[in-house]
Formats: C-alpha cells, structure tokens, sequence
C-alpha cells in the first residue's frame, strides 16, 4: 500500500449508510462492511432499509435500498440514530436519505448516476449537487461508473458485468475512508465467484480501484481510525433477530427432547422464521407452510397435541386470524409458540416499516378471560435466549406463549457471542404415563400445569376441547362456581411463570429521580441515551422488561422509589397504560410511531426536559 | 417411521369400549345417533389398537362426536377439525385420525380447510354429516340447503346456490370419495371401512336426518317404498342400474348421462359399468352431478378410490433424505453457520 501524507483522525464510532437503487448491490455491500468490520473487532449494529416493491423501477425514490451501520471502539446498541457517511449511487438515494445525516455529514455520490434522467425521476428540478442545496454537507462527487469501468478496461466482460461491479468500487472508497482492511472481501469474493474467476478478478480489480482512487484523489483530505472496541473473548457470528427466534427454537426442541412442528403462512416480517426453519428439517423440526394462518397455528395445535412442540410464526394481522387458536391452546392448555414479529399497523399498515404496537393485543385482545405469558426480546441476537425462554414456560406450564419480536430487530443483525449450550437451564415436560390413573385436568401442585398425555399412549384416552371443563376431570361442565374456578385457576397458573423466570436487574441507582422503563427494542436506543446522560453527570436509571406478562415481583418495588417513571415506546403507549393500570403510578408515556426505532437525540431531550422541572 | 396406522397388532377390543362415560346428548330421533354406532361396530374389526384413535371434530351437532367416543379427541374451533387433524397426523403418523364434520362446519366456516386437507391428499378419514341445515344454532340455511328452502334466517326463502359436497371433494383431488346415508347402516358401515382401509384422505359424504329443523331432507333414498326408485347403488365393476326391479340403467349419451328403460335386468349393453378405481376425475364428477338433476337418481357407494402418494409420505420422506444428505443435525456446527470469528 503506498503512503500518503494524509491525515488520519481518530473516532470513537460512526454510522455510514449505503443507498442505491435495489439493483446496485446495495445490502451485499453493507454486509461486506459488516463482515471486515466485526474482524477487525468493533462493536457494531446494523439495520437494512428495503423498499416495500419486490422490483421497483430504477431510478425512484420508492426504489432506494439502504443499508446501515453503526460501529465503533465502545459497546454499540443501535444501527445509529443520524448518519456520518452517506453512499448514494444515484440522486433518489441521496433524496431520501438526507433527512438522516448529520450537520455536515460526509456525501459520497455516483456522479455518473447524477443524469438528467435521474434527476427528474427522483423529483429533482435542478441537480442539488449544483445549486448549492448541499451547502451544510461535505460533498465527494467521484465517477464511480466510468473509474469502474477504466478499471476493468482489460477484461473481457460486458458493460453490464463491469457495471455491476461498481458497488466494490464505491466498498473500496469507503474502505479506505475507515482504514479497513480489503483482505476479507477478496477471499468472500474469491470463494463467491469460484465458478466464475473472470468475475471474480473484476470485482475485486474494482474493491482495489476504489481504495486506491480514494487515497490518490486530492478529495480527501484526511481518513479516519475506529479502534478495536474490548470484546468479551470467544467465537463470534452476526444473527438478524428472526434467525435467532429460529436457533432458539431449534435449540429448545433438542433441549426437552421434542420435534418442533412449525405451522405457519408467509407474512412479512415473520416469513424469514419459517425460510430459515424449513432449511433444518435434519434437527427435528417440521415446517408445514398453511393454506392460511388460521391453519397455521391449528395444525401447530394438532402437533402440540399428539407430543410435537407446535410453533407458529406470524405478524399482527395474522396474530389477529389466530386469536380464537390461541384461545383454543388457553383452553386446552397445550404448549404452543407464537411469534409475533410486530410491523406498523393496524391493517396491512406499513409491513415493512417497525412498531411496537401489538403489546395490548397480545395482553388483552382475546375474548373471555385469557392469560398467555408474553415475552419480548430486547435486540436481534437476544431472539434466541426468548424463543428459548418461550418454549420452555410453554413445555412446562402447558401453555401458549408470545413472543414479541419486531421488524426493526427481526431483520436488524449484530455480533453474537455463540453461546455454551451446557448452561442453557433445562426443559422438562411432565408427561402422562400408560394406565397411570390419569385425569387430564389435574394439577401440578407447584407450577398448576395439567399433565400431558399424548395418544397413541394406552390407557390414556381422553377429549378436550374448547367448551368449559371441570376441574379434574375434564369432563364438560357448565357449573357456575366451577366456571369461576377454572378462570381463576388458569390466571393464578400464568402468575406462577415467574417462578422460574429471572427477574431483571435494574441499571443504575435503586431509587432517584428518574426511572425509564421499557420492554422490547427500544433497549438499545435507551442504554445508549442513558449512558451519554449519565456522561453527562445525570441520575438516570433504567429497568428493561423481558417478561410483559407476568411481571417480574421487583418491578413495583422500582417503580415506587422513583419521583418519574418514563415509559418510551413505538405506539401510543402500551406498557405506560399496564403500570398505571397495575400500580396506579402516574406514569410519563414518550410515544412515536413513525414506522421507526426511537432516536437516541429525541429521547434525551425529553429525559432533558423531565429532570429540569 | 411408519406413515400407516398401524393395523399389525392383533387386538380385540369390542363395540362397546368404544363408548366413553359421557352421556349422549342429540335430539331424539336424530341421525347422528345411527352413524355414532355403526362407526363403533366398525373400529373393532380395523385392527387399530384403540388409543390410536383420534377423533378430531369443530363446532357443530355432529362435532359433539369425539366426547361420546373413548379413545383420543378433540372438539376444537368451528370448521378448524382439518388443521389440527395434519397436525396430528404430522406429528405422530401412526394415529387413525378421524375428522367429524358437518355441512355448515365443513363446507361454510371450514371449506378452505376442508379443500386444502383434500389437495393435500393426507391420510385420515372425513365423515361430513350432511343435514343440510344449521342444527346447533336452531335451524338457519347451511351451504347445501336447496335454493328456495325456507328457514328462520331465509323467511322468503334461501337465494344461495348450494355446494354439492362430492364435487368439492374430487375438485379438490380427493383420492377416495363416497356416500352414504344414516338409515342405511349397513352400507354405512361398508363405506366406513373402505374408507379406513383406503391410504390418503377419505372423504364420505352421509345424508343426516336433522328431525327438529329438517325433517325428511333425503326422504328419497330413505323412505322404504321411494328409495328403490331413486338411489343408485354404486359397484365396482357392476353396471348402473337402480329400480325395484332394476330395470332401470344408466348409459352415456354426449357428455352426459341418461336414463334407459331395461327390458331385462340381466341385459345391461350399453349400460355404463360402475369403475371407482377410475383416475379420471370426469367420470366420477358426472355421477355427482345426477344428485342436482330432477328425475335423476341420487348415487350412493364409493364414486372414486385412487391411491397416490399421501401428504404424509412426503413430509417424512422429505425429511429422511435431508438427514442422509446433512447427516443428523449437530447443535454445535449450527451455532456456528455463516461467518464466525474469534474474539481472543
């Protein structure tokens, strides 16, 4: 590598976003990024940002694909809230993606890309990079298109194979722009283009061309340095969150000793669960794709029923179909799994678009008096330890069980620290024995789970079904106190979940000024705000929630030594209607719902606001 | 694993351990009764042991039928039987899984399920009650009520055309078909076994006397004097003739089929011979159609018997050949998929 007398700057982290047109590699060359950047051992989070259309005409706003990632030589919770570096490969990118970078972000465009054609389809009257629009930014216009081509001059490819390589050619600007090392893109794009080595030998040709124009050209002033952050020893892997909900499940079924039988109907954001599950039918797991989500989940109850553990897979409208299943598996007292990947709503709302909306529904949105137990991880790798979690409350208290993921961690990735399987806590099922004297309906004493017999067993025989049971027995029965018994009996079961559960610890003082309390995938977006307040010598703490239902016993004990409780969330306030509901605590909702995470700048300055009254 | 319940061990278990402590609670006089007891008198002679038995039903008079049966069941969510019913099967292939259904429940509420369960070609057995009104909710048009039929939510009579049940089952690939009728407990019986003994789904159709709401609905393949005249008894190899005297018989003419006067009953040229084993889905689907022509005679037996491979043989076939492909899977070398890296 040739020196140069450029300046290098050290930062402490940086969010760049990748954005083209979904023809132009885009997500292929922030996962390149990724990958070097995790080997080169900083922390990082990133987050994907697909248009809705499957193939949008090239060229529009509606088209753009981006890719973001944030990383960095601290501990990194969130894709990042505003951008350093801009890649935009023509000017519908740049259009909307400058809402999100920062006061004089750096602009790497395509200039090339820059046609009047382009212009006008991304609802440009004049080209912003000429009429002065841009002032607040430091821009690098750089002829990707023609210096790939030059690039590839000798190779005997089409213009449109070269053209494709223009995405490495932009990856190897960046590249050197961080101080990344090009070796881990070569050996993926060697062992890529195995079949093809001409192809391969572009785009690699490309990646070099790139860094080596960004290191000669006299655009660049300076380049910059993240350290390698402390990481916790071990092997590491990226995992998006549904990959994790996936693992976890797969996990869990070998842990108790059972099949996992996934019933389930494509829904976005939810239908990478069911692509990933189908990929390990050699782990004992079963995928059944439905005719709809209503047959889903039954055929996941059915499974449930004859000793597999059903799982189903799905976002809110179709949570919204399998209501009365879910009730059925209350009634019944099944296992059963759902994972409820939440997207914008209510309808088909924004499916790809984030929310945290579905908490009341899981709650409260089914008819008569039914429990489930609800858990909600907190980012993309914590998917795997709830899913887990999920299956085990719903092995052991022969339960239904939500799991409340949503698009923004579903499809959001980080490092994950492979974890060692031994210490995972055990499954146990409590199975009916042949000829013992079985009564379906029968408690444990501890846990008020029924005992599980699965047919095919002798002796064993009995009917359940939706219809009112008697305790014991099981038989039906209309009998009014009985009726109430049951009622209480199945809410008093789900309260008992906590005794196996951990509770959470709070982060930070016991007691003070302010506590923000929140569940789900807000988590990032909050530790990252509460640690940049408590830099700034605040008294903050904060208390996340893995459970929504139950609630952990040392919640109220929290809530109550606090002067505020701060309940951030992605809808119109959920949790901060349970608390005040369950602890008449007046409670400070912060709500948005835009279809995005919260921002860790917003946040701060409401929590800004609060401490100064 | 075995995709077949299995029928190897030698069991003898009798009519009456089939029947469970619960007391049966339908109308006096209703049909359901009929097929309740022939189904009894017919599990002993399949050779399953007993707790292989599942009975999965919906919501519906007919779907109370798991609760009176002393073997494995569920009485699950309106029209929903089909699904928990693949589910099962999925999850354990070596249960005899019975869906009880009805017209409203299986047609109306269920019919995605129903056709899908069908397509699908997994192997249990459907009884498909069919009284063609809405019992339970006391007597409101089901989707196979006859256009005109006057019930408490059709004061002026129904509008809806009605589905005739045999053609949504072989339109849904159905690999056996079949029907028969509750006064008729003997050929009840027969359709019931074959249809156990049949591999894939089976799909009977079972014309149901609903006494309080819909009394008489099949009075013409019931009552003991019009009966000869018009229900056509379906056997293989047999020709199609029906009458007292079975004078009567069916010949193809065009595309359709036609009523010919027999001289002789021994004399049958020209008299189509009865072929359940036919793949063609045709010819099966004009024997359905006579149910919806005046002056036709209604079919009863088994309109078509196919084997294929069943939805189950696949599933589990499927999975054996990844497991030879990958081996059997390994915890470890999963956590470890993608790119990893070491952290020191």
């Amino acid at each position: 590598m040739a020196k140069t007398n450029k300046t290098v700057v050290k930062v402490d982290d940086v969010t760049v976003r990748f954005a083209g047109d979904s023809g132009d590699g885009i997500q292929l060359t922030g996962k390149q990024f990724t990958r070097t950047t995790a080997l080169i051992g900083n922390e990082l989070s990133t987050f994907p940002d697909f248009p809705a259309e499957i193939r949008a005409p090239a060229g529009t706003t509606y088209g753009v694909s981006g890719f973001q990632i944030h990383f960095g030589s601290h501990p990194i919770y969130t894709p990042g809230d505003k951008v350093d570096v801009l890649v935009a490969m023509n000017p519908a990118a740049l259009k909307v993606n400058l809402k999100y970078l920062k006061p004089n972000a750096i602009i790497i465009v395509n200039v090339d890309n820059f046609t009047e054609r382009n212009l006008r389809l991304a609802g440009y009257t004049q080209n912003p990079l000429e009429d002065g629009s841009l002032k607040g930014y430091q821009v690098y216009p750089v002829q990707i298109t023609e210096l790939t081509r030059k690039a590839l001059e000798e190779l005997e490819l089409s213009q449109k194979e070269k053209d494709r390589c223009k995405n490495f050619f932009a990856l190897g600007v960046v590249y050197w722009l961080y101080s990344r090392p090009l070796e881990p893109t070569i050996e993926w794009i060697q062992k890529k283009f195995a079949k093809r080595p001409e192809l391969a030998k572009a785009n690699i040709l490309a990646l070099k061309a790139g860094r080596n124009f960004a290191e000669s050209t006299e655009l660049f002033a300076s380049h910059y340095k993240v350290e390698p952050a402390k990481i916790k020893p071990g092997i590491y892997r990226n995992i998006t969150g549904n990959e994790a909900l996936s693992l976890g499940i797969i996990v869990a079924g070998r842990k108790a000793g059972l099949d996992i039988f996934v019933g389930s109907y494509p829904i976005t954001p939810a239908s990478d669960i069911l692509h990933e599950l189908s990929i390990h039918k050699n782990f004992g797991v079963k995928t059944f794709q439905a005719e709809d989500e209503i047959a889903a989940i039954g055929a996941a109850l059915g499974a449930s029923f004859a000793g597999n553990l059903g799982v189903t897979a799905t976002s809110g409208p179709g949570m919204a179909l399998k209501t009365e299943f879910m009730n059925l598996a209350v009634m019944t007292e099944l296992p059963l799994v759902v994972f409820d990947v939440q997207r914008a709503g209510p309808s088909t709302g924004m499916p790809t678009k984030t929310e945290q909306a579905d908490l009341l529904f899981a709650m409260y949105g089914r008819p008569g008096e039914s429990p489930v137990p609800i858990v909600a991880p907190r980012s993309p790798s914590d998917c795997f330890y709830a899913a887990y979690e999920a299956a085990r409350v719903a092995i052991q208290f022969m339960t239904p069980v939500i799991v409340l993921s949503d698009l923004y961690l579903a499809n959001g990735a980080e490092p994950w620290l492979i974890p060692d399987l031994e210490t995972l806590p055990p499954i146990s099922k409590n199975l009916a024995q042949t000829d013992e004297d079985y009564l379906p309906y029968q408690r444990d004493p501890q846990t008020l789970a029924r005992k599980w017999a699965l047919p095919g067993t002798p002796g064993l025989e009995h009917r359940i079904g939706g219809l009112e049971k008697e305790e014991n027995t099981g038989n039906v029965s209309y009998d009014p106190d009985n009726h109430e018994k049951m009622v209480k009996l199945r809410a008093e079961k789900i309260e008992r979940v906590r005794d196996i559960l951990t509770e959470p610890e709070i982060d930070g003082p016991d007691e003070g000024e302010l506590l923000i309390l929140s569940w789900g995938s807000t988590y990032g977006t909050i530790v990252t705000a509460v640690k940049e307040l408590r830099d700034e010598g605040k008294d903050v703490s904060h208390y996340h929630l893995r459970w929504l239902n139950p609630l952990p016993r040392n919640l109220e004990y929290y809530i109550r030594n606090f002067n505020n409780v701060l309940i951030p969330e992605v809808n119109l306030g959920h949790l901060s209607r349970i608390i005040r509901d369950r602890y008449l605590v007046d409670a400070i909702p912060f709500n948005r719902v835009k279809g995005q995470p919260l921002m860790v700048q917003e946040l701060k300055e409401t929590i800004d606001q609060i401490l100064a009254r | 694993m075995a995709t077949q319940p299995s029928n190897t061990i030698p069991v003898k278990i009798r009519k009456q351990d089939f029947s469970s402590d619960q007391e049966v609670r339908w109308c006096p006089g209703c049909g359901d009764y009929a097929i309740l007891a022939t189904l009894k008198r017919v599990l002993p002679d399949l050779g399953i042991p007993r707790e292989k038995y599942v009975f999965v039903s919906g919501i519906g008079c007919s779907s109370r039928f798991p609760y009176y049966m002393n073997t494995y069941g569920i009485h699950s969510i309106h029209g929903r039987a089909p699904t928990i019913a693949t589910g099962i099967r999925l999850a354990n292939p070596e249960l005899s899984v019975w869906i009880i259904t009805g017209d409203g429940d299986g047609l109306s509420i269920g019919g995605n399920h129903l056709i899908h369960i069908m397509r699908r070609n997994v192997n249990v057995n459907i009884i498909l009650f069919n009284n063609e009104i809405y019992g339970l909710t006391k007597g409101q048009y089901s989707p196979t009520s006859p256009k005109g039929q006057v019930t408490k939510s059709s004061p002026y009579g129904s509008i809806d055309n009605p589905f005739n049940p045999i053609k949504v089952a072989l339109a849904s690939g159905a690999t056996f078909v079949a029907r028969t009728v509750d006064r008729d407990t003997k050929h009840m019986a027969e359709v019931f076994r074959q249809a156990a003994q049949h591999k894939g789904v089976s799909f009977v159709e079972v014309y149901q006397n609903c006494v309080i709401f819909n009394d008489g609905a099949f009075r013409e393949v019931t009552d003991p004097q019009e009966k000869w005249e018009h229900a056509l008894y379906l056997e293989h190899g047999k020709p199609l003739v029906f009458g007292k005297e079975k004078k009567k018989g069916l010949k193809l003419t065009g595309f359709h089929l036609e009523v010919v006067e027999l001289e002789d009953p021994e004399q049958t040229d020209g008299i189509l011979v009865h072929d359940q084993f036919n793949p063609d889905t045709a010819y099966a689907t004009l024997l359905a159609e006579l149910t919806d022509k005046p002056d036709m005679p209604i079919p009863l037996g088994i309109f078509r018997s196919i084997e294929t491979e069943t939805y189950e043989e696949a599933f589990f076939r499927q999975i054996e050949e990844v497991k030879k492909m990958k081996g059997e899977g390994d915890l470890k070398q999963l956590m470890l998929t993608g790119d990893t890296w070491k952290v020191d």
